[in-house]
């Protein structure tokens, strides 16, 4: 039982991680691949804090804070580069990351910070925090969504000079988009942090980052059900099946090149694609 | 000396990143993807090199087999995974290759096993001191590889028709289309040339460290990218003193920052620092 609550709990930590990289990648339209550089900041914050005798809450909040305020940098610096260039900067951010967080003596260097005290909820009681969160940033995508804000997202992502044209300040929303989807990473990363209670450099690597972004992406760019679906899927799966453990990268590696090469808009925009053929067919087939 | 020692052994490793990010840039300024499965192929031109050098003894074959097998996978890759997205958002491309990128990185673990493979014999080990400079033969033979790859392809870009249909495809490829180019074959030349390329860089790298390993192309592949966007995407000749800049920047920098930073990350530092000042790279053109 102990397994199955610790491998939902890890589920839920991913669903938070995909979701908040689905706020800037999916909703903004602004393709970051460094996001687990966020989930990191989080995460070493928060057990730094709470290894220094912080209560856990107010650990994650600093988390999510310093999180958010270095995601407004990275935001600062979408609004100077574009598409390719951008996707390469957050790429550099994680890159920077790993390289400063190795060096740093008081940060455990390459050995990265054991024995994160226990937050004292219980694992069920951590569990239930977590999938709380989960509905909790689940609703507020929904919500975004269907806001105003979210109609801003959906012009930026598709056509940001036009929006530009149309008199919406697209900076500011992308810094928007930026300081919330961080901020959350940042709660990902302490949840996590408090989770394994053991972190280390090579846990924020450029691959987590992919691993996230492979979540989004398959999930379908935006769509908040098929991301939830897709990270349950990815998240799980290596861990239940040992043989699929083994060949994790390789995967997802294949998942997304084929996603990718023959339906871009992932398992979502699959799914729309064969209920729009499906109607079509029932339709044709009334008129018969 | 140090001082010197230190500049060249920038120049050598900068050599092997322009070789590497040469293709990148081919790719780039043809198709604007940024295709980061090319590491993938440099690593395999070190798999190539070695394992047809370990089982046939001869260093020109091994040389030709690394450098034209690659080459022609980098067509067929480019065939089977680039064509049909060529028209998604620059997002879609980008991924697939990195999806590509990291299974083939799998792949060869699970092929050839994750501790690598080495020479039986190793070739071009010797010391071979020329002109006060004590470098090993491999390195002096990275050095003029380097030079005749990249010269022979500044003469095939700018003297032969080849490079004259190459460059105008690239400048504007709706007009070259119309002057009867065939840009299909424009982009097949592209790929095998820059793919080629990576096939022979990542041999040479196999034989100065004696090691082909199925993670060797992860940091160059990142790299090159910090390379090609610092020499302005799709610009040659930016690429080119990008990835000597960088060389030789890194080797000054992890003996001066390498408590701060490690290696890996001062490109990234350099890249992200460049790109706020000039959003579109050090260099412009083609």
């Amino acid at each position: 039982m102990g397994y199955e609550i610790s491998l939902l709990t890890f589920m839920g930590i991913s669903i938070i991680g995909s979701l908040s990289l689905n706020l800037i990648t999916g909703f903004c339209g602004q393709v970051s691949l460094g996001h687990v550089a966020f989930v990191g900041i989080g995460a070493y914050t928060a057990s730094v804090l709470t290894k220094a005798d912080t209560p856990f809450f107010v650990a994650l909040l600093a988390g999510m804070l310093l999180a958010g305020t270095f995601g407004v940098m990275v935001g600062l610096a979408s609004l100077r580069v574009r598409h390719d260039f951008l996707a390469i900067t957050t790429m550099g951010v994680n890159f920077v990351f790993l390289g400063v967080v190795r060096e740093q003596e008081w940060l455990g260097g390459e050995l990265g910070i054991s024995s994160i005290p226990d937050p004292g909820l219980g694992k069920l009681g951590f569990l239930a925090l977590v999938l709380g969160f989960v509905v909790l940033v689940a609703l507020l995508s929904l919500q975004i969504r269907r806001s105003w804000m979210g109609y801003v997202f959906d012009a930026v992502s598709g056509d940001e000079d036009t929006a530009r044209m149309l008199g919406l300040d697209v900076s500011h929303y992308k810094l928007i988009a930026f300081a919330l989807g961080t901020a959350l990473a940042g709660l990902s990363g302490g949840l996590y942090a408090h989770h394994v209670r053991f972190i280390f450099p090579d846990s924020f690597a450029f691959v987590e980052s992919i691993t996230l972004l492979a979540m989004v992406v398959i999930g379908g760019n935006g769509s908040i059900l098929g991301v939830i679906l897709a990270s349950a899927l990815l998240s799980v799966l290596p861990q239940w099946f040992q043989f699929i453990g083994d060949y994790k990268l390789l995967l997802y590696g294949s998942l997304l090149f084929v996603v990718m090469r023959f339906s871009p808009g992932g398992l979502a925009g699959l799914a729309q694609n064969l209920f729009h053929k499906s109607k079509k067919y029932f339709a044709l087939k009334e008129n018969q | 000396m140090l001082f010197l020692e230190l500049f060249i052994q920038g120049l050598l490793q900068g050599s092997i990143y322009a070789l590497v990010a040469v293709g990148l840039t081919l790719v780039y300024g043809l198709l604007r993807i940024l295709h980061i499965a090319h590491a993938g192929l440099y690593t395999l031109g070190g798999y190539f090199g070695v394992l047809v050098y370990n089982s046939s003894g001869s260093l020109m074959l091994s040389g030709i087999v690394a450098t034209f097998g690659v080459g022609i996978l980098g067509v067929i890759i480019y065939r089977l995974c680039y064509e049909a997205i060529l028209d998604q958002p620059p997002y879609v491309p980008l991924i697939a290759s990195i999806g590509l990128f990291i299974a083939m990185e799998e792949l060869y673990r699970i092929l050839f096993g994750s501790y690598g493979v080495s020479f039986t014999n190793p070739p071009l080990q010797q010391m071979l001191p020329l002109g006060g400079l004590y470098l090993r033969e491999g390195e002096w033979v990275t050095i003029l590889v380097s030079i005749i790859l990249i010269g022979g392809l500044a003469w095939l870009s700018s003297r032969t028709r080849l490079g004259l249909a190459w460059r105008a495809t690239v400048t504007d490829p709706q007009m070259a289309e119309s002057f009867g180019i065939d840009p299909i074959r424009v982009r097949y030349f592209n790929f095998f040339i820059g793919s080629a390329l990576a096939g022979t860089a990542g041999m040479i790298v196999g034989i100065l460290n004696n090691l082909v390993e199925p993670t060797m192309g992860s940091v160059p592949s990142y790299k090159a990218l910090a390379i090609i966007v610092l020499g302005g995407l799709g610009s040659v000749r930016g690429t080119l003193v990008a990835a000597l800049a960088l060389g030789v920047v890194e080797s000054f920098g992890t003996i001066y920052l390498g408590n701060v930073l490690n290696r890996d990350a001062i490109a990234f530092v350099f890249l992200i620092l460049v790109l706020m000042v000039r959003p579109q790279g050090m260099f412009r053109g083609v």
